[in-house]
């Protein structure tokens, strides 16, 4: 029981490193990348009155937090069921 | 009815709310309050943590500083909203699963010694304290203008009030005060905004007026804007990135980290009922934080248009200084506004040139306060953004002596050094606590070190070299040892703290600067203000060698890791 149970958390803590993993790539991606390496470049592109990088640093960045957030704890609800470790 | 005499009315009747419902609630409940956020719903209870987490730099002076820095100010939005990430991620879950109370009382458990809380407790006072000098300066801008005195009167003015307010105490543990703060400083900030973007654009949404055409013209607002500044040899708005790009990305990190390392945050998601909980609070305190977020590049953006349009009308001449509005005169008692008729021609020159420039002092803290007088709305609205202001700034200064007050009282005091004192003896060290911090705040305010928010994001930066890698350390890894930890905390914290003074000046006086404020000494040309991502970095780095030479920590603090890692309280009796 004992060693199952580690089993079953360690696979459980991998699960939760992965998701995170995923989500920290866009939550960089949105925000450094998009907002301040290659503002520049993203610039050159507008959607109405914004140059796309100004809208990312500015407005679309922080939307995408939001985003982020909901998305991690939707799916680790449902990853703490699969593994039976809900509280 | 004159501005002052409703100013006063709306910021009476809104003080009157919140102790309304202080009273109201603690009649109606009992001691469920303090087991505090149990019944409370996630959505309330992200709002209240909105309400706590806005302060003075997010209301009054962010906006202010976005609208001179233009696209380079996206490093506080960015900055203070994309920690929340951080935190649903990376701490809060965890940290709600271990089920203590402080900060310091988590760290001292995770590495099972005295020295390493006490540490703590120095790391959280250092970049607690900071962070109310910040808030003190956003209090003393909104108190002078208001009250018509000098900005130094009206810190003093506002010392008195935190005082009697953060001692009113308990207050802020109520969460229903916190969400009626929310409500009043959302409507503050985003009325005027919707107004403001009518005026300009038509369209009623601040995030999508910016985006959209000046009204009546088919040229839109941002290149307007753009236009406007560059011909005054201002640097253009949309991509002036101030210090250049390592500087800025450097800069966001800091304040993200620094988000997730504030103690006074991160308690609010000790309180919620579960673990789940945890991580969806955190995402709805972040969207009631990113209303305002959103809404302030808008607000920045129109408020330095509307200024240089009053100053400068298109097409006509400058404004004649004895026919300057009554905002201009109100502000220039308070100093914080000044002008200078260089050229003696009795009009206003503002440019970007040192030599010709006449508007010789504008505050960037002044711009979120100004706006609404600037750009001509109704007085009840100035009043409103009055007291939006002051519920900002007086609700995390008191959330935040009271974590000063709890970490001096409860963790050293308490936990450590006398843990023989009565409760009551306790309170009078929490009451103590609170007024020195004040009055070194207060003091520190008269010359603060940088604008509200700049102060504040020095503040962050301490944070997030000190707290922030302990805290995931502990968690992530069970490797780090109790003397990996203590020296990575005081190894960030000091790089960081050097750093900041040797700029800055020691304890922010200016004239101990040992090596000056100025770019060339800067290490990589990061500014004093973003460092902390650098001190973090320090951080990790010396507590993964430290922690390599020395033992690793005992069975017991390892199996506490496994358990902090999974929501399941169950498996805690059966896992080991």
């Amino acid at each position: 029981m004992s060693d199952n149970n580690t089993e079953i958390r360690k696979a459980y803590w991998q699960a939760n490193l992965r998701l995170m993993t995923i989500l920290l790539s866009v939550w960089f991606v949105i925000s450094y990348l998009c907002g301040i390496v290659f503002v520049q470049e993203l610039n050159a592109i507008r959607i109405g009155g914004y140059k796309l990088g100004f809208w990312f640093a500015q407005q679309g960045s922080m939307y995408g937090f939001v985003a982020i957030i909901f998305i991690y704890a939707k799916k680790m609800a449902a990853i703490d069921r699969k593994f039976g470790l809900h509280d | 009815m004159d501005l002052q005499t409703l100013t006063f009315i709306v910021v009476g009747i809104t003080f009157a709310i919140y102790i309304g419902i202080a009273f109201w609630a603690r009649a109606s409940t009992t001691s469920e309050f303090y087991v505090a956020g149990g019944g409370i719903h996630p959505v309330a209870n992200g709002m209240a943590t909105a309400a706590d987490w806005m302060s003075a730099a997010s209301f009054i002076s962010m906006a202010g500083l976005i609208a001179f820095f233009g696209y380079g100010g996206a490093v506080f939005l960015m900055g203070w909203t994309g920690g929340y990430v951080l935190l649903a991620m990376l701490l809060a879950p965890y940290l709600r699963k271990h089920g203590k109370f402080t900060v310091p009382e988590f760290i001292g458990d995770r590495y099972y010694s005295k020295a390493a809380r006490v540490v703590a407790v120095v790391c959280l006072i250092v970049a607690s304290v900071t962070y109310v000098i910040g808030q003190m300066k956003g209090i003393g801008v909104a108190f002078s203008r208001f009250l018509e005195v000098s900005y130094e009167m009206g810190l003093i003015v506002g010392m008195g009030i935190v005082f009697i307010y953060a001692v009113m105490g308990g207050m802020k543990g109520i969460t229903y005060t916190q969400i009626a703060q929310y409500c009043i400083l959302i409507c503050a900030y985003t009325i005027p905004a919707i107004f403001i973007s009518l005026n300009l654009t038509g369209n009623p949404i601040p995030q999508l007026g910016l985006g959209s055409m000046m009204s009546g013209t088919d040229t839109y607002l941002l290149d307007r804007l753009d236009q406007v500044v560059t011909e005054l040899g201002f640097a253009e708005y949309t991509t002036t990135s101030r210090l250049g790009t390592l500087n800025t990305f450097v800069y966001t990190l800091s304040l993200m980290i620094g988000t997730a390392g504030l103690p006074h945050v991160i308690i609010r998601f000790f309180t919620v009922a579960k673990v789940s909980d945890a991580r969806a609070s955190a995402g709805w305190a972040l969207v009631f934080i990113t209303i305002l977020y959103t809404t302030a590049p808008a607000v920045a953006a129109m408020a330095r248009l509307n200024l240089h349009d009053t100053i400068q009308p298109a097409g006509g001449q400058n404004l004649v200084y004895d026919e300057r509005p009554s905002w201009f005169r109100n502000w220039e008692k308070t100093g914080l506004l000044k002008f200078e008729d260089k050229n003696g021609d009795g009009r206003i020159t503002y440019n970007a040139d040192k030599a010709t420039n006449e508007m010789v002092k504008v505050d960037r803290d002044i711009m979120v306060l100004a706006n609404p007088e600037i750009a001509k709305l109704p007085n009840w609205v100035i009043a409103l953004v009055a007291a939006g202001g002051l519920a900002a700034a007086l609700s995390t200064a008191a959330g935040l002596l009271l974590a000063i007050a709890s970490a001096i009282s409860h963790d050293l005091l308490k936990g450590i050094f006398r843990p023989d004192i009565t409760e009551k003896q306790e309170l009078t060290a929490s009451r103590v606590a609170m007024a020195g911090a004040i009055g070194l705040a207060g003091y520190l305010g008269f010359n603060p070190p940088d604008f509200a928010a700049g102060t504040v994001a020095l503040a962050f930066g301490l944070a997030a070299s000190s707290i922030f890698p302990a805290l995931m350390m502990g968690i992530f890894s069970k490797r780090i040892n109790k003397e990996g930890a203590i020296a990575g905390m005081i190894a960030g914290l000091t790089i960081t703290l050097l750093y900041v003074f040797q700029h800055k000046g020691i304890m922010f006086i200016a004239s101990t600067s040992y090596m000056g404020d100025m770019k060339p000494n800067w290490f990589m040309g990061i500014e004093p203000n973003a460092f902390g991502a650098v001190g973090a970095v320090f951080n990790f780095a010396v507590a993964y060698v430290v922690s390599m030479m020395t033992a690793e920590p005992p069975e017991h603090i390892q199996h506490m890791v496994e358990d902090i890692r999974v929501p399941a309280v169950a498996d805690s009796a059966t896992g080991h």
